[in-house]
């Protein structure tokens, strides 16, 4: 009955994503206020039939209730309360239901804080996020319905979870990482909805701005989670493996940061309204290809989901109604876009268009490297496979070019450099930059090494920028410091920019200088590892709630002085009989020990991977500061003031609407 | 002109479209497992019914072999047992049994309880062999011809359906090798 109830409710919210998108834009092309206004309320409705929807899919989950496939799949009685639940975004189907849950949640946030935005705008965001739903929901009903029985017949036990899963990590990192994806709809309904309204002005990229941010932030975390998470679950010791469902969520999030950057230079000089419009449909498109690749079986990805060539088909036509029909739109509305661009090549608006240029180019070498291996297969020239090489040496080189204009942005003026002002702000911290990039390598390891000097040179100077421009936004004209002045925007940016210059270092220092020794040990032997001494205490027998394992009793020494016992495991889960690594992982700012048992050789010795990973947390670390940054920047006052200001103005000249 | 331009967008997407039109109908997954064509790993394991006897590759006697993988956790595995017995019968084929991350004493009683189909079973308590030859769980059974080669893999149960469309063209083919 439940699951009924569940599968009834998300039929409903498929009713509500239907009028969503129909009456408010009858509305306004009827010019009815009560049918522009009905939007809110259904997008209040849409949210509250999914949140039921997915609550009712996840007490089925806690209940074991296997009569119904997806959790006879995705869970088993023996399976803890918190990976149940998080079993919800598990699999596929429940997945799905999860993206569209996060859609209305947003839809209705929108809908709850947009009391500044003109009601008609408002209303047509609204329909626009309205019809993704309904595409969405129709794809999860018809070809991927969490709620499916499997009557009369069905399993007393379930198959349980992917023991790969069964982690914290994974817990929250497809949230985040579908409340990045679903996020940037709002960037693309403000587009399209300014599009069809064939209104352009400072003020819808303003509005639309924290919604980006907000997505972006969101999505930087996901990102780093996974990272995260398969650097310590996976056993490998790797933390990005340009696997193709990596790709898939790093393109939205390249394409999503030149956006936010077009929308910042939209809204304030008034320019860059292509791009803005361009990069908003391209980042959406980029998370509706994501799900067509990941989710179709298309692409091979240690990540597949169960395929079905029938959702395939239904997402590649979601994909040609919402891509196919917005760039149609563009194509045709966009020559009533004027976009004067009056900026000389010394200013900031260039090095943003600069940047912009760039991270557009690695998306696109990306989604090349990724689509490769399909159109190799298509032309019938065999099956290949793309890998590393190929990514980083188009990346790395791009990403040092887009570093050199990160620190310049910040601390050129808009429109017009005055002559030597940029020098001026520049000199000191670029030589110091590069005196701190060759005397690093020297301190660390006591030789040179070019890959520490660039990656350490461009993270000082990316840091020094930023720092820079807030110490000459909170200097007053007394000569006085005053950081509240700083507005919070600013600071946002400068702590999303700083994350930057984290993770480049993180990423330098582990690629440089890591450590890897495969070892053979017997119980009480030891080995040296970058100074620390690693010794191996022999193995137990350790027993889990739903597998068993073999711990192995590592002992971690500095100058003969203990640091921490490591336990690595090889676990199997007895239910999906699956062997599984888990790495013992001892982490502090300056560097991460990484244990992973191998096989059993015989004489209780086992062969051992051992890791030495310099800065490593740097690389998630710098994730997290991005997303916060994002964050500080959308509470900037900015976005309220000048609201409060517009609205005052409406009120004024429209007393009769409230 | 300046018109086209603005339609570039649009012709870039209807291109990577038919691309990906085209991508559903190929299949990544056919990449063949990576023990296919490869003979079968070297192993030295006790029988379930007994502790002592050890048996090797070459105990997997007969020209063309059944290696199926089954638990007592499995409950597929009871769904495929009553047809296993079915098999068992057919003259052309050996069937032996891989039992996997299991408790002996159990499988003991499941092979009272539900007969036994299986020439003798392979006990791999730390699913050692399992690992080797690329078990993901079971049930899973492996198609070993007359020359010891890994021919097939198959995950998940067998019933008659499969049967008829999965192994028994491989059986005849391998036949028709073995007469040549």
């Amino acid at each position: 009955m439940i699951p009924e109830l569940g599968h009834f409710a998300l039929i409903i919210g498929l009713a509500f994503a239907l009028c969503l998108s129909i009456v408010p834009l009858i509305g306004v092309a009827q010019n009815n206020q009560q049918l522009i206004n009905s939007a809110k309320p259904l997008s209040l409705g849409l949210f509250i039939f999914l949140t039921i929807s997915i609550c009712l899919l996840a007490y089925s989950f806690t209940v074991d209730d296997f009569s119904v496939k997806y959790i006879a799949n995705h869970s088993n009685s023996l399976l803890p309360y918190y990976f149940k639940i998080s079993a919800v975004w598990g699999g596929h189907e429940g997945s799905m239901l999860f993206w569209v849950f996060a859609l209305t949640a947003w839809t209705f946030a929108v809908g709850a804080f947009s009391k500044q935005i003109e009601k008609e705008f408002v209303a047509r965001v609204l329909a626009i996020m309205g019809m993704i739903a309904v595409g969405f929901i129709l794809f999860t009903l018809l070809t991927s319905n969490p709620f499916e029985r499997l009557l009369p017949n069905f399993p007393a036990e379930g198959r349980d979870l992917n023991p790969l899963l069964q982690d914290i990590g994974l817990i929250i990192h497809p949230p985040m990482l579908y409340m990045g994806y679903v996020g940037f709809s709002v960037a693309f309904a403000f587009a399209i909805a300014a599009l069809m309204a064939g209104k352009m002005d400072a003020a819808w990229a303003r509005w639309s701005r924290p919604w980006t941010v907000a997505a972006w932030s969101f999505l930087s975390v996901g990102i780093a989670l996974g990272s995260w998470w398969a650097y310590y679950e996976l056993g490998w010791g790797g933390w990005w493996f340009w696997d193709p469902v990596e790709n898939v969520s790093f393109m939205p999030w390249l394409a999503g940061t030149a956006l936010i950057h077009a929308l910042a230079v939209t809204e304030q000089r008034n320019t860059f309204k292509h791009w803005t419009l361009l990069l908003a449909i391209f980042t959406f498109s980029l998370n509706l290809l994501g799900a067509f690749l990941v989710r179709s079986g298309v692409i091979t990805s240690v990540h597949s989901f169960a395929v079905d060539p029938g959702r395939g088909m239904y997402l590649l036509v979601l994909l040609a109604i919402a891509v196919g029909g917005s760039l149609t739109l563009y194509a045709i509305r966009s020559a009533k876009v004027s976009s004067p661009s009056r900026f000389t090549l010394y200013s900031r608006e260039s090095a943003i268009l600069i940047a912009m240029s760039i991270l557009i180019t690695a998306t696109v070498t990306i989604l090349l490297g990724t689509l490769y291996p399909l159109i190799i297969d298509a032309m019938g020239l065999g099956k290949i496979s793309v890998g590393a090489p190929y990514f980083n040496l188009v990346f790395i080189p791009l990403m040092i070019l887009l570093f050199l204009f990160m620190g310049i942005g910040p601390l050129i003026r808009w429109k017009k450099a005055r002559k030597g002002e940029l020098s001026k702000h520049l000199n000191k911290i670029s030589v110091f930059s590069v005196l701190f990039g060759i005397a690093w390598p020297f301190l660390f390891a006591g030789e040179f090494s070019v890959w520490a000097f660039v990656g350490m040179t461009l993270g000082c100077w990316i840091v020094l920028a930023v720092l820079k421009d807030v110490l000459n936004n909170a200097k007053q004209a007394d000569g006085r410091w005053k950081f509240s002045a700083v507005p919070l925007n600013h600071i946002g940016m400068a702590v999303a920019h700083a994350g930057i210059a984290v993770t480049v270092i993180g990423v330098t220092m582990v690629s440089t200088y890591e450590q890897e020794i495969n070892v053979k040990m017997s119980p009480g032997e030891n080995v040296n590892l970058s100074g620390y001494t690693i010794e191996f205490a022999g193995t137990k027998d350790v027993l889990g709630p739903n597998y068993s394992a073999i711990q192995g009793q590592v002992n971690v020494l500095l100058d003969g002085e203990f640091v921490t016992l490591l336990k690595p495991e090889q676990r199997t889960y007895k239910v999906q009989s699956m062997g599984m690594t888990e790495a013992g992982i001892h982490t502090n700012l300056l560097r991460d020990i990484y244990v992973a048992l191998g096989d059993p050789l015989g004489n209780n010795s086992w062969s051992m991977r051992l890791y030495y990973k310099p800065f490593i947390v740097w690389i998630w670390l710098g994730g997290f500061l991005m997303a916060i940054g994002g964050f500080l920047a959308i509470l900037s006052k900015r976005y309220r003031k000048r609201v409060l200001a517009s609205e005052q103005k409406r009120n004024q000249s429209n007393p009769m609407v409230l | 002109m300046k018109s086209i331009i603005r339609f570039i967008p649009l012709i870039l997407f209807v291109l990577l479209g038919a691309l990906l039109y085209r991508g559903l109908f190929l299949n990544p997954q056919a990449m063949p497992s990576a023990m296919i064509g490869k003979p079968l790993p070297k192993f030295e394991l006790p029988r379930v019914k007994s502790e002592e006897q050890l048996v090797g590759r070459d105990d997997l006697q007969g020209n063309i072999v059944l290696l199926n993988v089954w638990a007592t956790w499995c409950i597929q595995c009871k769904y495929e047992h009553p047809y296993l017995l079915n098999i068992a019968k057919d003259e052309r084929i050996k069937l032996y049994g891989l039992n996997f991350t299991d408790d002996r004493n159990a499988a003991l009683s499941w092979l009272k309880q539900y007969q036994d189909p299986y020439v003798f079973s392979i006990f791999d308590e730390q699913g050692a062999l399992g690992l080797d030859i690329g078990v993901f769980g079971a049930p899973e059974t492996f198609v070993i011809d007359h020359t010891g080669i890994i021919r097939k893999r198959f995950a998940g149960p067998i019933n008659d359906t499969v049967w008829k469309r999965e192994f028994l063209p491989l059986i005849e083919t391998i036949e028709a090798e073995m007469a040549q």
